[in-house]
């Protein structure tokens, strides 16, 4: 059925008080963003509700993309009809028929907005109910918990019909909680937390750290084409590419093999904190989950943590690997994730990497280095794109190869 | 000529050729290999899998490349089997399936698996009652085919699949090799079906190059052990040039569907009419919703149809005797025997079977061939 109104509900944020205002009007945003390819589409965003008018827009693709969209709790596609009883009837007919299964109960629900309309609600509700158990055999009515609750509002410019009430992604409208740089390796663990700090608002920055040779150019697609993948639920996202051969060559010739790993880290997290400064970030963001491996140990944490102030936020520190992969496979990354290319996490993985080690160390081996001159290069190096939703990276030749296709 | 044997196989269309052509000398590395050359192979085939999931409507990590038909049978049945053995050792078929089908049963038979084989009524239908009897707490599949290709009787997956929503551990399987591209789709595709064979050289791809549709979360052991390919699921070097081919020849199959489908029925119908008027003429496949609209299978009473193919094959008119890979060993059609049909007109049974390029032009020289042959043949058989 092609519905021509999708009326949203809000999701936490009616309880967030006096920012109540921002959070609505970010997320007509977000909503009108995430759904650009609708041009007919006309979003209002109200006090209590957000109404899409859809003026003849594909409900089914509209209603694919407003999933994604995080800060709105469910939403209830309606069909508008003519203030017509004759009308209301047939697709009141038409919507339970869709949805019918053997043994189902329903109700009508119905609504007033204009006390006008010739027949009052019992009236509605009696001549729609009446019509429906004529014409569908084996349904049966229920007041209490029906499996099909029609609803029925009656405004002056039409009658709203509605049957399905389908959940939204939750959560809160992405940039109404700040921004965050999110360290992206490739694996499976960071798009998920990435896309768990989208979920409670923030808006983030991709940080991609690569090492040529070591690395190829497709790890670096692969990271790219990750973050095309969780795109749809914020329109586009910033990916920022650091080199970090220099770093690693240094590392690696200069620091005991058994804190390779928590030195590189350290320079990690302090590239990414610079680029919070710069790019008004007010936290940074990793796919680090406890006891994983070694690096994700709390005296790890502590030992790489130590060389910065800001809050390093970790997802999905607390999730087991399984629960990681099904939110991966959810969200459409875990095929990509498992694509075997190596990382700057995996070259120069140190035989025995040190599972707990000790701060004054790492900041003794470190003192050996020149930090601020490797840092600085770094951060000369640095190349920001903009990647929207469904982007690919990995397949260079799609149109080429469409055409043999 | 008049090729009306499309059933049996059909010509490779010159742009999926040409994609062909180019793959094997343009994109002709290992998908498994590392380097670019690697990298392009893999984009391509997993491209060629987005395109053929696409046009299924059906996700792409749902379609799994194979050697053709035969090997898709092959696979969702000993698959099943060797999955499902631990939970049961029962499997109900039709009785006329394809060769494919029914001897990799018999093989199983052997190895203490049993088999149902389900009757058909004089239309070649299975009845979905007898299906629901024959379902047992030890079955683990049922495999129907779409299209029957010796007379081109639809079968009904729509029952068939109502009956199985209440029995969701049970494989189902149908085997469309002759179904694709004719109008059947959302029957093939239904709510309940878990794995789907085709062929590609059944629609103008190469040989030695089909897939298999397998429902997300159903499992199914492999038979081809080895490097992993295709999720470790059948190992063996990707055929890309041939995948890349299939995946484009889908595509044009599936282009205007509604348009060739209407234009085969019509030259059917065409057929179906003239040599009906025929007194020594029998008809197994009807002209209704039921049978699909590129078979027609007939007699001529008292004439062997090996006689009938050679006499059309004399005028440039190529049909085959019932299924192409039964006529060279003189056996009854075996969807006719089931049928309950005396072997006497079995034999005669010959099959004309349509695509898309066939014309109304050549279905007027069949039946004016087909004129010719029949008072000739009067007289050897009066």
């Amino acid at each position: 059925m092609q519905y021509s109104e999708i009326m949203v509900r809000y999701g936490e944020l009616s309880t967030k008080g006096k920012n109540r205002r921002n959070f609505i009007d970010r997320l007509a945003f977000n909503v009108r963003k995430s759904l650009h390819q609708f041009p007919n589409l006309v979003v209002k965003a109200h006090r209590d509700r957000m109404h899409l008018q859809l003026h003849g827009e594909d409900s089914t693709a509209v209603m694919t993309s407003l999933k994604k969209v995080f800060g709105i709790q469910n939403f209830s596609p309606s069909i508008r009809i003519e203030r017509d009883i004759e009308a209301v009837k047939e697709a009141a007919l038409t919507m339970v028929k869709e949805q019918f299964f053997e043994g189902m109960t329903f109700k009508i629900n119905t609504r007033r907005s204009d006390h006008e309309f010739i027949y009052d609600t019992n009236e509605i509700n009696d001549l729609l109910g009446g019509y429906i158990l004529k014409n569908v055999p084996g349904i049966k009515v229920k007041m209490k918990h029906p499996d099909l609750c029609l609803r029925v509002e009656v405004r002056v410019n039409g009658i709203f019909l509605s049957s399905q009430t389908i959940n939204g992604a939750g959560g809160l409208p992405v940039g109404t909680a700040g921004k965050g740089m999110m360290m992206l390796s490739g694996g499976i663990d960071s798009p998920v937390a990435a896309y768990l700090a989208m979920k409670r608002g923030v808006e983030i920055e991709m940080v991609h750290f690569f090492s040529p040779p070591y690395t190829s150019e497709q790890a670096l697609n692969k990271a790219k084409e990750l973050t095309a993948k969780i795109a749809p639920y914020v329109g586009h996202i910033k990916f920022i590419e650091v080199p970090f051969t220099e770093i690693q060559e240094t590392v690696k010739h200069d620091v005991p093999s058994g804190y390779l790993m928590t030195v590189q880290r350290r320079f990690m997290l302090r590239l990414a904190v610079l680029l919070a400064a710069k790019r008004n970030g007010l936290a940074i963001f990793n796919g680090e989950s406890l006891g994983q491996v070694a690096s994700q140990t709390l005296e790890s944490m502590v030992a790489i943590n130590d060389v910065t102030a800001l809050p390093v936020l970790r997802p999905v520190v607390s999730l087991d690997k399984n629960e990681i992969i099904k939110i991966a496979q959810e969200i459409g990354t875990f095929d990509l994730s498992i694509k075997p290319f190596e990382d700057c996490c995996t070259i120069f993985a140190p035989p025995a990497p040190k599972t707990k080690p000790r701060l004054d160390k790492a900041q003794e081996y470190e003192a050996r280095l020149d930090i601020d001159g490797l840092i600085e290069r770094a951060m000369a190096g640095i190349k920001i794109s903009e990647i929207k939703s469904g982007e690919t990276f990995l397949n260079q030749q799609e149109d080429e190869f469409a055409e043999l296709l | 000529m008049i090729y009306l044997d499309n059933s049996a196989t059909t010509k490779v269309a010159p742009e999926v050729l040409e994609t062909y052509t180019k793959v094997s000398q343009k994109i002709w590395g290992n998908p498994s290999s590392l380097h670019d050359l690697g990298e392009n192979a893999y984009n391509l085939l997993e491209q060629s899998r987005q395109q053929v999931a696409n046009l299924l409507g059906v996700r792409t990590e749902e379609i799994f490349f194979t050697s053709g038909g035969t090997e898709g049978d092959n696979w969702v049945i000993k698959g099943t089997a060797i999955e499902k053995m631990n939970y049961g050792k029962h499997l109900i078929t039709s009785s006329v399936e394809h060769p494919a089908v029914l001897n990799t049963m018999a093989q199983l038979e052997k190895l203490g698996f049993e088999v149902t084989y389900l009757p058909v009524d004089k239309h070649g239908r299975v009845a979905a009652a007898d299906l629901k009897k024959a379902i047992r707490p030890d079955t683990i599949l049922v495999s129907i085919m779409a299209v029957n290709n010796e007379i081109g009787a639809v079968q009904p997956l729509d029952e068939i699949a109502a009956i199985l929503q209440n029995y969701p551990k049970i494989h189902f399987h149908v085997d469309a090799v002759q179904g694709i591209g004719k109008g059947i789709q959302p029957l093939i595709m239904n709510k309940r079906v878990d794995f789907v064979t085709f062929s590609g050289h059944k629609f103008h791809a190469p040989r030695g190059i089909g897939f298999i549709f397998k429902k997300h979360g159903r499992k199914l052991a492999p038979l081809m052990n080895g490097g992993g390919q295709e999720k470790n699921l059948r190992s063996g070097t990707e055929n890309l040039p041939a995948i890349a081919a299939m995946a484009k020849a889908l595509r044009l199959l599936l282009d205007s569907e509604e348009i060739k489908v209407q234009k085969q029925l019509e030259i059917k119908q065409f057929i179906y009419q003239h040599i009906s008027q025929f007194p020594k003429v029998t008809l197994f496949s009807e002209m209704n919703s039921q049978f699909a609209p590129h078979i027609l299978c007939f007699t001529i009473d008292g004439v062997r149809g090996e006689t009938i193919v050679h006499a059309f094959e004399d005028q440039d008119i190529y049909l085959s005797t019932t299924s192409a890979c039964s006529s060279k060993k003189h056996e009854v059609s075996g969807t006719l025997r089931a049928m309950a049909i005396p072997e006497r007109i079995a034999t005669s049974a010959v099959r004309v079977s349509l695509d898309e390029n066939n014309t109304l032009v050549e279905a007027e020289k069949f039946i004016k061939v087909f004129d010719q042959l029949y008072s000739r043949f009067e007289k050897i058989n009066s």
